[in-house]
């Protein structure tokens, strides 16, 4: 079939068939069958899917019964990744690259792992965005029926924005270092070989030659030929409706935030010069002088800080909110995807059906094909929007969190240089109290 | 906290029974210290003072048109009333506006070597967009009530001005106060007093401490007038921010709609957002206070500039009296001796036309010798008119300067007090939201 990756075992070798879900068991509503203790929330569907489909959970209940374990649990899978994790990757050391064709930016890709898939225990290599997005087209390609992970905006306008300067810079690696992260956490994705490639590879400049030939290939196995869809199950219609409103939600938000930093970029102008007056005018005076300039530099601490919210919201949350609505696009085309696929299988079997009823003919292999393919979809989109789910919710919960703290330390800051000039100035008061009475 | 100070050297001041009530009266604007109490026998030792209450009145004005104004109660009991705890109703009257700028007339005129406390503002200026203008605000009506009690307050603790019985008329007699204040006659001299602080004139021998104090009460107004500018282009901007994170607030309770786990947390954490957005309000009207404490000083640089430019005036009086003398005295010489030392058309004429008969040239000369006798009285005068002005002024001005650096420290303290607070306000409301967050 053409939705699977190459039939490799999940982690093999380090764990027993028995502890091995499929994906299917991430959500909730489905199964309440899990196995206890360690947990490898996942199993690549490159399982053989001959007998009945993979989704039926007599089958699964069947290749779990081996374990007597059968309590039910809702785990946060970020924790469970944690404790089962045994894929490490980061992306960092940024570094220009000057050539006769072109100038352009590499980072440092660094592998840790105890997989028996990689030959060594670490790796290290450097890629480039281009590398990047070959490996995200591959997996898209490879894997269409899983949610890929966005990558941060491949253009950026020439004159408007500076591809070498440090913030653009840092904004992108880490941007490319979540998706990197996001990848190697996936159950599914984690295991493809052409991950596996990007992160060992020395070279990939001559794999991006064949990528390009490939992906015209791969994708055109996915037209489906103008195939009507019937009836949509009602949770993909959900799901889409949920990202049509959530991308509008988000997109209201960004425009928010951009708005605030507009506003705070607008009081820094003023606040500067107003701490200026404040300091001229300590010129003219003698008595005054130290509180006029005491507050004239509390005012000055205060733009500094300011100034440091700003950069850290534009650095930190703007970002993350434009990823998400980046994922968003690429999780509506898989959905679409899913609906061509079921649409083809409907059309194929009404065909079938209507020849079968003319002629006798039984059914043909397509159709049951086309059928699993579309089972398989439905059950990795389903576990991967659970895991989409829940790896939103901790974004935004530690998006948002965030944003909450620098706001706080911004006016930590602020108070902490008001406090120390009453202080100042108070002293100064007693010390002259006392030479007064002297 | 300043007022805490107050409370604390009152206390163990062993003349006064002043109780903490008299100290409500003092508002927070006033720089009054138990220090200035102390000096002279003010009128404040012996009377309490407070402009209570202000109403809308209707009327006819002076062109006989209905107009609506505001008028101010002010309330005087006598102290040892207070002092003995007897619960007296105090007097009271009404004044507007105009009556109190009338007073202040009165007092620059009478007393051009004391720097005159200014009343507050007349329209509201340097108002940020969101402060109406309008004189008849609510806002602006009780800013204003307090900026006539500390006027009164600040006159009746000044050592001269609150022994004058015009000021006494006003807080105790209704009506026909103002014909008592003109029949002072001062008028007259308000009319040359203002022509005179326009007019260009060279003096030759100023007191440089004069001329330095004139030139820092321009600077003391260019400044508090720019920090009065840029604070209400500051208080402007951060309205906007404040006010835009309100959107936060709808955005969250309208997604929290749309989740599961999320959505209690998300919708609590829209509410701090809105509570945030709503707190610049109390924060920014706080802040007018601090605006008002520097726009008093913003005008007392004007009455301080005034004392200046009346030294000038009676230092160019005098110099122009002494000119008139020497010339007089010359001429007398000349006439006398027959020696021409300077040209004069008389001089000419003469020469041409031949000298004047005998008995003109003692006319003449006696007319000099009268003149010259009155020049001296004049310059006798204006050297002492000139004397006493420096002196005098030198004085207020020393007792300004010393309440002026107190009242500013005081206010720039306080400002950063309230910075504090907002502070403070910002961490608490950004604490819940974060709360908030971290439920979700």
């Amino acid at each position: 079939m053409s939705v699977g990756a190459p039939r490799s075992l999940a982690s093999s070798g380090q764990k027993p068939i028995a502890e091995i879900l499929h994906p299917l068991s991430a959500a909730e509503e489905q199964l309440s069958v899990t196995v206890g203790g360690d947990k490898e929330a996942g199993l690549t569907n490159g399982t053989p899917v001959e007998t009945s489909s993979p989704a039926s959970t007599s089958s699964l209940l069947n290749r779990l019964q081996l374990d007597d374990d059968l309590e039910a649990d809702i785990r946060d899978p970020y924790a469970e990744a944690a404790e089962t994790r045994d894929l490490f990757v980061t992306v960092d050391d940024p570094k220009k690259h000057v050539s006769t064709m072109e100038t352009y930016i590499t980072y440092r890709v660094s592998t840790k792992t105890s997989r028996v898939e990689f030959d060594l225990p670490e790796y290290c290599v450097r890629r480039r965005y281009q590398d990047f997005d070959w490996l995200r087209i591959k997996l898209e390609d490879s894997q269409p029926t899983h949610l890929i992970p966005p990558l941060p905006e491949k253009f950026v306008m020439k004159g408007v924005v500076d591809r070498f300067s440090e913030d653009f810079v840092e904004t992108r690696m880490k941007a490319l270092d979540k998706f990197l992260k996001r990848v190697a956490d996936h159950p599914v994705l984690s295991f493809n070989p052409h991950l596996n490639t990007f992160l060992t590879t020395k070279d990939l400049n001559k794999r991006q030659g064949l990528a390009l030939l490939s992906k015209v290939g791969e994708s055109v196995k996915h037209v489906a030929g103008g195939y009507k869809l019937r009836a949509r199950p009602a949770e993909f219609g959900a799901m889409g409706e949920y990202l049509d409103t959530f991308n509008q939600k988000l997109g209201t938000i960004d425009r928010i935030a951009q708005r605030i930093l507009k506003e705070q970029s607008e009081y820094l102008t003023e606040l500067r010069e107003y701490g200026t007056v404040y300091s001229s005018w300590a010129g003219s005076e003698d008595e005054l002088r130290r509180p006029l300039e005491g507050v004239g530099g509390c005012v000055t601490t205060c733009c500094g800080a300011l100034e440091d919210l700003g950069d850290g919201m534009s650095q930190d949350i703007l970002p993350v909110l434009r990823e998400y609505v980046l994922y968003i696009e690429s999780m509506k085309s898989v959905l679409r995807k899913r609906d061509q696929s079921q649409a083809e299988y409907e059309g194929r079997l009404e065909a079938a059906v209507l020849r079968k009823q003319e002629d006798r003919t039984p059914m043909p292999l397509e159709v049951e094909k086309c059928q699993d393919k579309v089972e398989c979809f439905n059950a990795d989109l389903k576990a991967d929007w659970e895991r989409w789910q829940s790896n939103k919710r901790h974004d935004f919960k530690q998006l948002l969190t965030g944003m909450a703290d620098k706001n706080i330390n911004h006016y930590e800051k602020c108070q902490a240089a008001w406090e120390s000039l009453i202080t100042l100035l108070q002293d100064k008061q007693t010390e002259d109290k006392t030479s007064e009475t002297n | 906290m300043a007022e805490d100070g107050r409370d604390e050297s009152l206390a163990t001041d062993d003349e006064s029974d002043h109780t903490a009530l008299s100290l409500r009266f003092l508002p927070m604007l006033c720089g009054v210290t138990a220090q200035m109490l102390e000096e002279g026998s003010t009128l404040l030792r012996r009377m309490e003072i407070c402009v209570a209450e202000a109403e809308k009145r209707n009327g006819k004005n002076t062109v006989n048109m209905q107009e609506t104004f505001t008028v101010y109660l002010v309330e005087t009991r006598p102290m040892d009333a207070v002092a003995e705890g007897r619960n007296q109703a105090p007097d009271s009257l009404w004044r507007r506006y105009s009556e109190f700028e009338l007073l202040r007339n009165y007092l620059l005129v009478t007393y051009p070597y004391i720097v005159v406390p200014p009343l507050p503002e007349k329209r509201a200026e340097f108002v940020w967009h969101k402060l109406s203008a309008d004189n008849m605000d609510p806002d602006f009506v009780e800013r204003r009530r307090v900026g006539l009690e500390n006027f009164l307050l600040r006159v009746a603790s000044h050592p001269v001005l609150s022994n004058d019985k015009i000021l006494h008329h006003f807080l105790i007699e209704e009506h026909g106060w103002k014909e008592v204040v003109y029949e002072t006659g001062f008028q007259a001299k308000a009319d040359s007093r203002l022509r005179a602080l326009s007019a260009t004139f060279r003096v030759r021998n100023p007191d440089k401490r004069f001329m330095e104090m004139k030139h820092y009460s321009d600077e003391l107004q260019s400044h508090t007038s720019q920090l009065l500018r840029a604070r209400a282009r500051v208080a402007d901007r951060l309205y906007g921010v404040y006010k835009v994170h309100g959107n936060y607030g709808r955005v969250f309770s309208e997604w929290s709609a749309m989740e599961k786990e999320m959505g209690d947390g998300l919708q609590s954490a829209g509410h701090h957002m809105d509570a945030y957005a709503a707190s610049i309000d109390d924060i920014l009207e706080e802040e007018e206070h601090y605006a008002d404490q520097l726009k008093e000083y913003l005008f007392y640089a004007e009455a301080l500039r005034a004392v200046c430019r009346k030294h000038e005036l009676t230092q160019f009086e005098f110099e122009m009296a002494s000119q008139e003398l020497v010339s007089k005295k010359q001429q007398h010489e000349e006439l006398s001796t027959g020696i021409v030392r300077t040209f004069s058309f008389k001089g000419m004429t003469n020469k041409l036309f031949g000298q004047e008969a005998p008995e003109q040239r003692e006319a003449r000369l006696k007319l000099l010798e009268d003149l010259i006798a009155e020049g001296e009285e004049d310059v006798q005068e204006k050297t002492v008119e000139c004397g006493e002005h420096v002196e005098r002024a030198w004085v207020d001005m020393h007792r300004f300067k010393e309440q002026k650096d107190k009242d500013l420290r005081e206010a720039l303290i306080n400002y950063a007090v309230m910075q504090i607070s907002m502070c403070k306000k910002g961490i608490q409301m950004w604490s819940n939201a974060k709360e908030c967050f971290l439920k979700m």
